[in-house]
């Protein structure tokens, strides 16, 4: 079971998700930090309180449109937290897919903060409002990276099977 | 079955005698582009690398190019050692399609790609940065990938597990009015089909209005084209392709065209005819909040911006110069230009354009991604409203989440400028 620490509506562009000005900090390690910046609680929230892995934010439709910046993703992954959204622009999931970020898109979502969700095999249950929800497959292209552990160890593999 | 241009492109590049929508393929990659997240995708590189035993060798560092444009001159030390790093990773690996912080050869990526003849019709190109669907104005499928892909791309030569996307085709007819561009179209059809309407999938332009529409003005349809959420935005090469590349890119070598099959299977046709079109106002803080400029004119600008790499070329520039030669900037705003490249700005030069923006009052910054994307140069003080011919009015792009960002063409922002609210062009600005 999983918390829902945080909702934010359609069209959430990687410009919120990790701003611009923040684009020469690049470094997994070092991200984390900025991740929604201009939201000033829910960065500090994010910083200072113990986020409990797997917690998860609610986006709406066209999650992480926008710039194809691998810090949206890393920096969110930094609190291993899982988006469940009603869509999400392919860069942004792409990117997530590589590092290794759960996403899932359940176009139907219903969730509010502090709601506890449980995730299985076919839905996503809202255990605090009894709603289940489905969520699409991961493509079989996608869940190869995954299966892998990311693409920088998909990518290995396949350089060692050329050599 | 017949092919999309992109079903193509994929198809020839991964060895295939044909793909349809949802195979998993892995291309093979002409060309890869990158500017300053360059610095992550060399970290990301040596991840691959780890553990291997192997030397980190790019697979062919001629198929590389990497501009500086995004924070030029350095914003900052940590980007300017971020700078600093790459250039030592270039020479380490013999990447030649470098462009540097200079006035002769530098300039944004999108714009330097095409300028050059990097990109040819028929080839796959990627870039690590969303807008590198603008390559597909040459007919060629380009898309935006995140750094840890490009890693791979270095490495492999190849992009891993992609998705051959499905097409929707854009059949667009009619006469632009006067004062009306390549930037009001792209508007209207991104508010028609909303910010993720094309999202997962390539767009596919086709009519007579396109036909008839310079490279430049394609190149502002396919650079927002990812706008709409497409991972590809495509116009088919023909002659004025030809023409391009030959007359503005210099190339002397065999071009070849490509164009999609006419049994094509596209999973949308969308139509537009452009005969009555206004100039379109994309307004805060959606690309797809798009309306027709009869319904946000008057409203007050403080900050005017011409550049990027939708609308920074030397059509652009002039389109401009043509309202504003003579005239002053309104005193209740300001007015920042920038040029797309070196290049644009010397030819801009010699043509008076930049004289008669600064005798206006406008300020003429360096080429590159300037204030585009809110790091440095113009940000916008808490509660300003700025207009610009950029691709993007999210939620703090111009470096304040406190700030609104209209999106419009050259001749709108030049208009506006004048009087220091959103203006219609046509009729001299009346
Ligand atoms: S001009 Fe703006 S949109 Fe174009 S590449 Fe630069 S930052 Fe991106």
């Amino acid at each position: 079971m999983s918390k829902v620490i945080y909702k934010v509506g359609d069209d959430i562009s990687t410009d919120v998700i990790y701003p611009g000005r923040f684009m020469a900090t690049v470094l997994p390690s070092e991200t984390p930090m900025f991740a929604f910046a201009d939201d000033k609680d829910f960065n500090k929230k994010l910083r200072t309180e113990n986020i409990e892995p797997g917690s998860i934010i609610i986006g709406g439709e066209n999650f992480g449109c926008g710039s194809s910046r691998e810090q949206a993703a890393s920096t969110l992954k930094g609190y291993d937290v899982i988006v469940i959204a009603k869509g999400i622009a392919r860069i942004f999931m792409q990117n997530a897919i590589n590092l290794g970020l759960r996403t899932i898109i359940a176009p139907a979502i219903e969730a509010s903060e502090g709601d506890e969700i449980e995730i299985d095999e076919n839905k996503v249950h809202n255990r605090t409002t009894g709603k289940s929800f489905d969520y699409e497959p991961i493509s079989p292209a996608r869940a190869s990276i995954v299966e892998a552990g990311g693409l920088i160890s998909y990518a290995r593999q396949k350089l060692m099977e050329k050599n | 079955m017949g092919m999309t241009l992109a079903e193509k492109i994929l198809a020839r590049s991964a060895g295939l005698e044909s793909v349809k929508p949802g195979d998993i393929i892995e291309p093979k990659v002409d060309l890869a582009m990158s500017h300053e997240n360059a610095a992550l995708v060399i970290n990301q590189f040596m991840e691959v690398y780890k553990g291997t035993g192997l030397e980190p060798k790019v697979w062919d560092p001629n198929k590389i190019a990497i501009i500086f444009d995004h924070r030029v001159p350095a914003e900052s030390a940590k980007t300017a050692t971020n700078q600093k790093k790459i250039r030592e990773f270039l020479k380490e690996q013999g990447i030649t399609k470098f462009h540097e912080i200079r006035g002769d050869e530098g300039g944004i990526c999108h714009q330097i790609l095409p300028e050059n003849g990097y990109v040819r019709p028929g080839t796959v190109v990627v870039g690590t940065d969303s807008h590198t669907t603008s390559h597909g104005a040459l007919g060629a499928f380009a898309f935006g990938i995140g750094a840890t892909e490009m890693a791979a791309v270095w490495a492999l030569g190849k992009v891993l597990n992609v998705e051959v996307p499905g097409t929707i085709k854009v059949v667009v007819t009619g006469e632009f009015s006067p004062s009306v561009q390549a930037k009001d179209l792209i508007l209207h059809l991104i508010g028609k089909i909303s910010a993720q309407g094309a999202n997962f999938k390539a767009l596919e332009f086709h009519g007579p209005t396109i036909k008839n529409l310079s490279t430049s003005g394609r190149l502002t349809l396919s650079n927002m084209a990812v706008e709409a959420g497409a991972t590809a935005g495509m116009v088919p090469s023909d002659e004025e392709t030809i023409r391009y590349l030959r007359e503005t890119a210099y190339v002397t070598d065999d071009i070849e065209l490509m164009v999609p099959d006419s049994d094509a299977v596209y999973e949308q046709v969308v139509e537009i005819n452009v005969d009555d079109l206004s100039p379109q106002i994309a307004c805060p803080n959606m690309v797809d909040n798009v309306k027709p400029i009869e319904q946000v004119k008057g409203t007050k600008v403080h900050q005017i911006v011409i550049g990027s790499c939708t609308n920074g070329r030397l059509d652009d520039l002039a389109a401009a110069a043509e309202i504003i030669r003579g005239k002053k900037v309104s005193r209740e705003t300001r007015m920042l230009i920038f040029p797309a490249s070196g290049r644009i700005y010397r030819e801009a030069l010699e043509l008076g354009y930049i004289a008669d923006f600064m005798a206006a009052g406008a300020v003429v910054m360096n080429p590159g991604c300037g204030c585009c994307l809110g790091i440095h140069q113009g940000a916008l003080g808490t509660g300003e409203v700025a207009l610009s011919t950029t691709n993007r009015n999210f939620k703090g792009r111009m470096g304040n989440a406190d700030a609104e960002v209209y999106l419009c063409s050259p001749s709108v922002a030049a208009a506006s400028a004048l009087t220091g609210v959103i203006t219609d062009p046509r009729n001299g600005g009346n």
